[in-house]
């Protein structure tokens, strides 16, 4: 028998992941529609016109956003967790937190990069200047990067404890605040026609440092939450 | 091997722990009860107005010490965490779990006297300057910590789990301390530098640091007397534990 290399694994966890996610499309796709029901939200609760509208665009979609990644991020290991494959996951002799990247990575495939494409769509709903949307756009992707990142840490942690649902939400929400600061601040900015290099540089140094640091936190939770 | 590792071996044991913490408490809770009301004497009766807020500077000898000391705690549960993570000390877990409600009740005193000290400087209770924006994000951490290690029904679970918890979160900590640059609004910059010249005059910067020394000497102990509690209950079943209850 062929030894796996690590990339091979990887593809084929990867290819899995996304075969499973593609099968429940229900899962994947109500992300987005919770996303458009927030977004609609907002012109309810407040006056409808154009202007107003223009000044809370960007906090808007940001935090529909951010509402919509943790509700997909949530149940991320539950699944594999009720049917024991996340046991085997961790006594493989493949490194856990190869595996948890190939599933986050899976994951943000289709529950953040589409809520990324679709962000631009919620902007014009809520009249934001079209030259804000690039920023939007990149600003949303570096931040739903980490989001999933910081989500996987609280979605492994929270996995074995019943209704673990809603403390999930209280012990990750916190550690958003600065990816949701920058990246409204950038978006803002933007919108207004000024250069939002500096925020978007700063959104690029979280989205790195979480990317590369929390799947070995992620796995050390695993680990615990399956003692 | 050196004595501070000698010193930190034996610290791991629950029982000689326990009786050290018992002889040290006393070291610690009267000088800060000293210091505390020194520093309150010079600060609230010796030390002059100030030249634009007038009395209500002085909620500063408050203030300052609880948010710089929230601060710590949040920083010296992670040291914590880290080190029973790493070394799978017991000890250190029950320090941690003794640290995080202290934390959140220092936070809490810094949100609620930075409230009182806003109103009458900035003509409101709140605003959502990012410092205060950042201490109420440590009440939540704090506040997450204490939850997730109670939401499990093993002790030894919940520690780990609130471990990881807390070395995630102590990235939040230097962004606290930046964000005064990153974000600067209404929240007045540091006025207090190590280095370099301070920009508070020494008759109220005396004081300040006087109480900040109180106040850590004081936490110091509180959070000895919690630990003691802490490993008293988690011994519960140990012979020691019985011997001493019974004695």
């Amino acid at each position: 028998m062929n030894e796996l290399s690590y990339r091979r694994a990887f593809s084929l966890q990867l290819r899995k992941e996304l075969t499973q996610l593609g099968r429940r499309y229900g899962s994947v796709l109500t992300p987005l529609l919770f996303f458009a029901v927030v977004v609609a939200l907002f012109p309810l609760s407040t006056d409808p016109s154009p202007q107003r509208l223009a000044t809370i665009a960007s906090s808007a979609v940001w935090v529909a956003a951010l509402l919509a990644a943790m509700l997909a991020q949530q149940t991320l290991f539950r699944g594999d967790f009720e049917d024991g494959s996340l046991q085997l996951m961790a006594l493989s002799a493949l490194p856990l937190w190869l595996q948890v990247i190939a599933k986050q990575m899976a994951h943000w495939l289709v529950s953040g990069l589409p809520l990324v494409l679709l962000s631009p769509l919620a902007a014009y709903s809520l009249n934001m200047a079209p030259q804000g949307y690039t920023t939007l756009m990149v600003s949303l992707l570096l931040g739903s990067l980490s989001l999933s990142s910081l989500g996987a840490i609280g979605a492994a942690l929270t996995v074995s404890i019943r209704q673990g649902g809603l403390l999930f939400a209280v012990l990750v929400l916190p550690l958003m605040v600065p990816v949701l600061i920058l990246g409204t601040q950038a978006t803002e900015l933007a919108s207004k026609g000024d250069n939002a290099a500096g925020l978007l540089n700063m959104l690029v140094a979280i989205c790195l440092l979480s990317v590369t640091l929390s799947p070995f936190a992620t796995a050390a939770a695993i680990r615990v939450s399956l003692d | 091997m050196n004595a501070f590792m000698t010193w930190f071996y034996q610290m791991s044991s629950p029982p000689h722990f326990y009786r050290w913490a018992g002889r040290a408490i006393p070291w610690f809770m009267w000088p800060a009860l000293i210091l505390s009301a020194v520093a309150a004497y010079l600060g609230l009766v010796r030390s002059p107005e100030d030249y634009q807020m007038g009395h209500t500077v002085r909620i500063m000898y408050v203030h300052v010490p609880s948010a710089w000391l929230s601060m710590w705690c949040y920083t010296s549960m992670a040291v914590a965490s880290a080190i029973g993570w790493i070394w799978r000390m017991k000890l250190a877990h029950a320090v941690a779990a003794a640290i995080a409600p202290a934390g959140a009740a220092l936070t809490f005193l810094a949100l609620v006297t930075g409230a009182i000290w806003g109103k009458p400087t900035w003509g409101t209770y709140w605003v959502w300057d990012a410092r205060l924006t950042s201490e109420l994000v440590l009440l939540f951490l704090f506040m997450g910590v204490v939850l997730l290690r109670n939401a499990f029904e093993d002790r030894a679970q919940g520690d780990r789990a609130a471990a990881i918890l807390a070395i995630v979160g102590v990235v939040n900590v230097p962004i606290i301390h930046y964000s005064v640059n990153w974000w600067n609004t209404l929240h007045q910059s540091a006025s207090v530098s190590v280095a370099g010249k301070s920009g508070i005059d020494s008759s109220m910067l005396m004081p300040l640091l006087l109480m900040v020394l109180g106040f850590t000497l004081y936490l110091v102990a509180l959070i000895l007397m919690r630990t003691r509690n802490e490993v008293l209950l988690r011994e519960s079943r140990k012979r020691w534990v019985q011997e001493l209850v019974q004695s």
